[in-house]
Formats: C-alpha cells, sequence, structure tokens
C-alpha cells in the first residue's frame, strides 16, 4: 500500500535568536540543535521565557490572596450576644522588626542585580581572559551573589524574629482575622524567598 | 562560569534512553509522558464511570444492597458525587486532552524535538500520579470519602465535624487537588514556552494546527487558574487545621459551637468559580482544536474560517475569567452583580456559535470521509450545540434560580463539559492512535463503540433536561419515597438503564485499544491523508521525532483540495503551493 507521507524538508536549524547574547555557546556549538544541547543564548532565552511565565501563577496566587484580604476586611460578621452585624477588624500592630527587614529585603534585590551585571561582564569577557595571558587586573571582585543570599536568610531570620515577637503579644496564627492574614501573607511569602534562595545558590554553585 | 545551569534542558537533546526505568517510568520523552497522562486518566475514567454506575443504581433501588459496596447510605451517596466529579473533572477531562494528547503532539505538530522543560515534564506528571493516589485514598480512611462535592463549599468542608467524611478524608482531598494544582501549572508552564520558544523554522503561530491554538489557549487559562484554586485549598486547611476563619462563620454543629466566627463562604465560592469556571474550558478547548481538525482532515476541505476560530477560543478563554459569578446566583448576590455576570454569560454565546457554525461551515460541501475519528468528532459538535443551547437558559438568574437545585443543570454540564469532551478524547484515540502505536484500531468495533456512546449519552442526559423542570432535585441520595415525583420514576430507571448499556459499550473501546496495540492491522505513516507535521515522520515517531531532521513549514496546516496540486491535500512541509494558484 502506498505510504501518503512525504518527507519534511531539510534545511538549516533553527539557529538562535538569543537577544543579542554574546555568550557562547555550551557544549557542540550550534551544529544540529539535536545531537547536543541547544545553545546557550536558546537556553538562556528559553529559561527566561519560562520564569516569566512561572511568575504567572505565583503572582495569582498572591493576588487571590491578597483580594481574599480585602474581601474580608471590608465583611461585618454576626455579634452572637447582641446578634447584630459588627465589624470585627482589629488591625494587629505590626512591630517595627519588620520595616527592618523590608530595608534589608530591598537592599537583597540591589545585590542581585550587582549579581547578575557582574556574571554577565564576566561571561562576556571569558574568551578574552582565556585568550591573553595577562589577566584583566586581578581586581577585588564583591561578591554581590553571596551577599544577596546572606541578605536574604538575614530577612527569613528577620521574619522569624517577627513572627515570635507578634506570639509574644498574643496574636496567633487563629487569633484574629487579620492576624491570620499576617501568618499567612508572611508565610507564603517566606516560602516563596526560600525557592529564590535555593535557586541562588544553585546558580552560585554552577558559576 | 554558568555553563551548566537549567537541568532541564541538559537532558533535552537526550539520546535515547536504554533501561526500562528511564524509557517507561521516569520518562523525559514527551510522547511517553502523554502516554502515561493518557493511560492515567483511562485509570481515573473507569474509576468515575463506576461511581456514576453506583449512584444511578442507587437513584432507582435505594434499599438494595450492592455487591462489593453494600447498601449506600445517605452519606456514602455524598461521596460518590464527591468522588465521580472531583475525579472526573481533574483527572480525566484536564489529564487526557491536554496532558495526554497535548504533550504527545502539540511538539510534533510545531516541529520540535520535546518539550521546552523535559524535567518540568516528567514532574508534573507524577505530581499528578501522586494527587491522584491521594485521590483515591480518601475512600479507604476513617469515615471515607468527603461528602462537598467537587466544589467543596465551605463551611462543610471547612468543618471536620461536620460529617463522616469530612475528616481525614476532606484532608486528603483538599491536599490531592493542591497537589494536582501544582501538577497542572508545571504542565502549562512547559506548553506555553514550549509553543512560544520552539516552533520550527516557518510555523508562524498563524500556521499552527488549531490543536496547538487550543493546547496553548488551554495552558494560559490553566496558568492563571490553578493558582487561585490552589490559594482556596491553602485558606480551607488553615481553616480546617489551624483554627482560622477564613471561610467559617459563627455555625454551630449538632448544636456545639465550632469556635470560628466571622469568615466568609461567600469568599471561598468566589475563589472556588475564579478557578472553576475556566476550568469548564480548559476541558473542553483541547476537544473543540481537535475537532475543528478532525472535520477538516474528514472533509477534505480546509477549516472554515480559521483566523475566526483562533479568536473565537482565544475569546472564549477570555470571557471564561468574568462568568464566574453565574455559579453563585443562589448566592444572595445583588441583582445588578448579577444581571453583569449573566451578561457575560450569553455573551460567550457568540464566539461559540461562530465555532459552531464554522465547524458546519467546513462539512458543507466536503468529500465527507465516514472514519471513525470523523464520527466522534461529529458527535462533539452535536453534543456542543445540545449541552451548550441550555446554557444561555441557566445563565439568566431568574431561570437558573428555580432550575439550579434540579437535575436540569448536571444534564447540561454533563452534555457540553462532561461527554463532549469525552467524545474529544475518543476522536482523538481513533485519530491518533495509529501514529502513536503503529496499528490501526479495528474500524467497525470503533462504529459500534460510537452509536452506543453517541445515542446511549443521549437517552441519559437529554430525559434529565425534563426531570429538572420537574423539580427533580440534584444531589439528593433517596427521592423515590416523594409523592411529587412518583411519576418520574419510570424515567429515572429508563435512565439508569441507559447508563448500563453506555457503560458496557465503553468495554468494545477498551478492547478495541488493547487488542489494536498488538494485533491491529499495521498503519502506513499517514494513514488519513492529513497535512499536519506528525504525519511527515515515522510511525510510531523518533526519540526525537523526526529522525534528526529538522521541519521547515511552508504551509498552513489545512490545504486540502487544494486547486492544481498534485493530490488533495498539501503537507505543511511540503514546498509552498502559492506557484499552483
Amino acid at each position: 500500500m502506498a505510504s501518503f507521507s512525504t518527507t519534511a524538508t531539510v534545511d538549516d536549524p533553527r539557529i538562535s535568536m538569543g537577544g543579542g547574547s554574546t555568550l557562547p555557546p555550551v557544549r557542540g556549538g550550534g551544529d544540529d540543535g539535536r545531537s547536543g544541547s541547544p545553545d546557550y543564548g536558546t537556553r538562556l532565552r528559553r529559561a527566561r521565557l519560562g520564569l516569566l511565565v512561572a511568575l504567572t501563577p505565583i503572582l495569582m496566587l498572591f493576588v487571590s490572596f491578597t483580594s481574599a484580604y480585602i474581601v474580608r476586611q471590608g465583611l461585618p460578621t454576626l455579634d452572637p450576644r447582641t446578634n447584630t452585624l459588627v465589624r470585627d477588624w482589629i488591625p494587629v500592630k505590626l512591630p517595627r522588626l519588620l520595616f527592618v527587614n523590608t530595608c534589608v529585603l530591598l537592599l537583597s534585590s540591589v545585590g542581585m542585580e550587582l549579581a547578575r551585571r557582574q556574571i554577565r561582564r564576566e561571561a562576556a569577557l571569558a574568551p578574552a581572559a582565556s585568550v591573553s595571558a595577562a589577566s584583566t587586573g586581578e581586581e577585588k571582585k564583591i561578591p554581590w551573589l553571596a551577599m544577596t543570599v546572606v541578605l536574604g536568610l538575614l530577612f527569613l531570620t528577620g521574619q522569624w524574629m517577627a513572627w515570635r515577637q507578634l506570639a509574644a503579644l498574643g496574636y496567633y496564627v487563629s487569633t484574629s482575622p487579620s492576624s491570620s492574614f499576617i501568618y499567612l501573607l508572611t508565610g507564603t511569602h517566606a516560602i516563596h524567598l526560600m525557592g529564590g534562595v535555593l535557586a541562588l545558590l544553585v546558580a552560585g554553585a554552577a558559576s | 562560569m554558568a555553563t551548566h545551569g537549567f537541568a532541564g534542558q541538559e537532558t533535552h537533546a537526550h539520546a535515547a534512553p536504554q533501561g526500562f526505568i528511564r524509557k517507561w517510568i521516569f520518562s523525559l520523552d514527551h510522547k511517553i509522558i502523554g502516554l502515561q497522562y493518557y493511560f492515567l486518566a483511562l485509570a481515573a475514567v473507569f474509576v468515575g464511570m463506576f461511581l456514576s454506575l453506583l449512584m444511578r443504581i442507587h437513584m432507582i433501588w435505594p434499599t438494595v444492597a450492592l455487591p462489593l459496596v453494600g447498601e449506600i447510605k445517605p452519606e456514602a451517596y455524598l461521596s460518590l458525587v464527591t468522588m465521580h466529579g472531583t475525579i472526573m473533572v481533574f483527572f480525566v477531562l484536564t489529564t487526557a486532552p491536554q496532558g495526554g494528547f497535548g504533550n504527545y503532539f502539540l511538539p510534533i505538530q510545531i516541529g520540535a524535538p520535546d518539550m521546552a522543560f523535559p524535567v518540568l515534564n516528567m514532574l508534573s506528571f507524577w505530581t499528578t500520579f501522586l494527587g491522584f493516589i491521594v485521590m483515591l485514598a480518601a475512600f479507604f480512611v476513617t469515615g471515607g470519602a468527603p461528602l462537598h462535592g467537587w466544589t467543596g463549599y465551605a463551611p462543610l468542608s471547612a468543618l471536620p465535624s461536620a460529617g463522616p467524611g469530612e475528616g481525614l478524608g476532606a484532608d486528603l482531598w483538599i491536599i490531592s487537588i493542591a497537589i494536582f494544582c501544582i501538577g497542572a501549572l508545571m504542565g502549562a508552564l512547559n506548553f506555553i514556552t514550549t509553543t512560544l520558544d520552539m516552533r520550527a523554522k516557518g510555523m508562524s503561530m498563524m500556521r499552527m494546527p488549531l490543536t496547538c491554538w487550543a493546547w496553548f489557549i488551554t495552558a494560559i487559562l490553566g496558568l492563571l487558574a490553578f493558582g487561585v484554586l490552589l490559594s482556596g485549598g491553602i485558606l480551607l486547611l488553615m481553616d480546617r487545621n489551624l483554627g482560622t476563619s477564613f471561610f467559617v462563620p459563627l455555625v454551630t454543629v449538632n448544636g456545639q459551637l465550632t469556635g470560628h466566627k466571622g469568615g466568609s463562604p461567600l469568599l471561598w465560592q468566589h475563589l472556588f468559580w475564579f478557578f472553576g469556571h475556566p476550568e469548564v474550558y480548559i476541558a473542553i478547548l483541547p476537544a473543540m482544536g481537535l475537532c475543528s481538525q478532525l472535520l477538516s482532515v474528514f472533509s477534505r476541505k480546509p477549516i472554515f474560517g480559521y483566523k475566526a476560530m483562533v479568536y473565537a477560543m482565544l475569546s472564549i478563554g477570555f470571557l471564561g475569567f468574568m462568568v464566574w459569578g453565574h455559579h453563585m446566583f443562589m448566592s444572595g448576590m445583588s441583582p445588578y452583580t448579577a444581571f453583569a455576570f449573566s451578561i457575560m454569560t450569553m455573551a460567550i454565546g457568540v464566539p461559540s456559535a461562530i465555532k459552531t457554525f464554522n465547524w458546519l461551515g467546513t462539512l458543507v460541501r466536503g468529500k465527507i470521509r465516514f472514519s471513525s475519528p470523523m464520527l466522534f468528532a461529529i458527535g462533539f459538535v452535536s453534543l456542543f450545540v445540545s449541552g451548550g443551547i441550555s446554557g444561555p437558559f441557566l445563565a439568566q438568574p431568574v431561570l437558573d434560580i428555580p432550575l439550579h437545585d434540579t437535575a436540569f443543570v448536571p444534564a447540561h454540564f454533563h452534555l457540553i463539559m462532561g461527554v463532549a469532551s469525552i467524545f474529544g478524547i475518543f476522536a482523538a484515540t481513533y485519530y491518533w492512535f495509529p501514529k502513536m502505536f503503529g496499528r490501526m484500531m479495528n474500524e467497525s468495533l470503533a462504529r459500534w463503540h460510537f452509536w452506543f456512546s453517541f445515542i446511549g449519552t443521549y437517552c441519559i442526559f437529554m430525559p434529565m433536561h425534563y426531570l429538572g423542570m420537574a423539580a427533580q432535585p440534584r444531589r439528593y441520595s433517596q427521592f423515590t419515597e416523594l409523592q411529587y415525583l412518583a411519576h418520574l420514576i419510570p424515567l429515572n430507571k429508563f435512565i439508569t438503564y441507559a447508563a448500563i448499556v453506555t457503560i458496557a459499550g465503553q468495554l468494545i473501546f477498551v478492547a478495541n485499544l488493547f487488542w489494536s496495540m498488538f494485533k491491529g492491522k499495521k498503519a502506513s505513516d499517514n494513514p488519513w491523508e492529513a497535512t499536519t507535521l506528525e504525519w511527515t515522520t515515522a510511525t510510531p515517531p523518533p526519540h526525537d521525532n523526526f529522525g534528526g531532521r529538522t521541519p521547515v513549514v511552508h504551509n498552513g496546516p489545512y490545504e486540502y483540495s487544494v486547486p492544481g496540486a498534485p493530490r488533495d491535500f498539501v503537507m505543511q512541509s511540503d514546498p509552498a503551493i502559492k506557484a499552483a494558484h
């Protein structure tokens, strides 16, 4: 019986459109793209896209927690003693430590960006550095990546201490609606951040 | 320097694995993972179908002791309702069309060697599998499976003391859903990245087969919806286990105060349905894409209005996020809010009608080949129309409020979301089986299966509309003794008999599936004379899909009966056909 299939046209493999990446291919170079890994630019572009996509559900998770928070804040509830609807939202007085933690977090973002630029520059210079024996001056490198990790861990420790302070004041997860939300939002954020620190450690081990 | 990050892609171009475990169990190959998803869904659909059979039998013989399960108590009936709905929606309708066929054919149809992140792909399957195991475990713990329905309404779902199944069973149910969400999110991430980044040369977005568009849009819906369900699940678990009151107001259970106060059950409904409504499109969109494909292939005509089909799917997806409130007309929402949700809901009728008329337009004056995939595709259109037409009824609060808790609603959603999607899965199975297993399925068994399923589902669900209008309540475990429903018992019996026959008919499918896998007639590479890229490669496709070649696309996906062309179809990788005009 005749087969109706046609052969696919063989053509040049799709080369990287990697957004102006100057980085060298990882291995194999773009010969066929199938016998070796895709080149560095492709992988970088794909990972960035993947990360961007992955941020969407994380955003949605926090959006829905936040909207639950806003909705709950505005809801009146039934007081069983008087049988009337009352507004029982009593805001929790936040420990001052949380402001310090916020600053630590912002600093770590700055550190993160500096680390990214540093690694990018190193990678761009890498071929030149290996060719010319005269290294481009052993200037003191600031370990931005390590500092970011430390700041992240510092933030997590700070959050832990803030929770302890809240608990000492008598605010537990189930004490009031507002305290439930504080633990919910900060707790989820802490888990989110732990993922980030873990990713940085992987990046640090790889570089 | 950063030479080896991104573990996902490291293995991307992996050589074909040799060992049994790496090849069949923890495989990174999207084709194997697709098959794993498919067989998971096949196992799940039989569990779900068995539960529905028990429910149907219980409805007409409520006191009969059944084999295996004994007499079904009212709370056990609610467990059956819950588990049937949950297993079918999550582990069948979400798993097979997207995880199964999407995984297998999306990369091949766009000319990619694999998914963008193979390791993540493997993890997403095993996460889903774990979710299924945890879900089944709910049957076997103290108190049994939960009672709160697949929608898990609080406070019932939030209070362990609220019923026998609401203890550990409900915890397992929520955890299973949360696990499923994570697996589905990983899958969606892969689908989107793969579609955007790994299309072969020449495969522009507007040259993608409509199946790929459907999988892509479904993945976007999943990406936006599952995170919200996950958040609801986390809040529910906190209410149950940490004493918070997100969803639980001041309520008593058996005269005892629960200790909760101030929560809002409506908050759960909003979170749930913000996921739940897009979820029905997650179930149906892949079937829409597939049937568009099949109607074109088997009519030997280009799809009618390709761009309109794409935009219709996009707008269905977009509107799907605007209409969750129509599940909550009963909740006492403001009539103005209900009106807004109602208008938006009826607006979905417009893109749905565009699709329907385009399907019909594709069939008109086509050289139709009534092969089994085509029969199921036409069956899908039929069920989609029959089930869809009751949508605008239910979209109006004034009609929804009396109909909401009757059998009318199950009749509506089973036709459009349940059985229509299942017909999509069947059509896909018959269509792609030759590519997946290298053999043809038995055509006469397939035809028997089609007529059993098609007539059977209409016999089950059409009378249910009437039951609903006659005010037969849904979710009641026992109504045979209610005087006002006495005249409906014969009809209920008819539905149960139809269900038994239809379910028996599915055994034909299973027998055909496994028999053909080993004994079926050998398939050629392109048995349906279709144009898309999966038919250009070997059968079954080699490990890297195209055997070291890189396909280049020159044509759109639906070039059938092209004037002046040597054959009545021009494949996507054939030389461009402009000269032929």
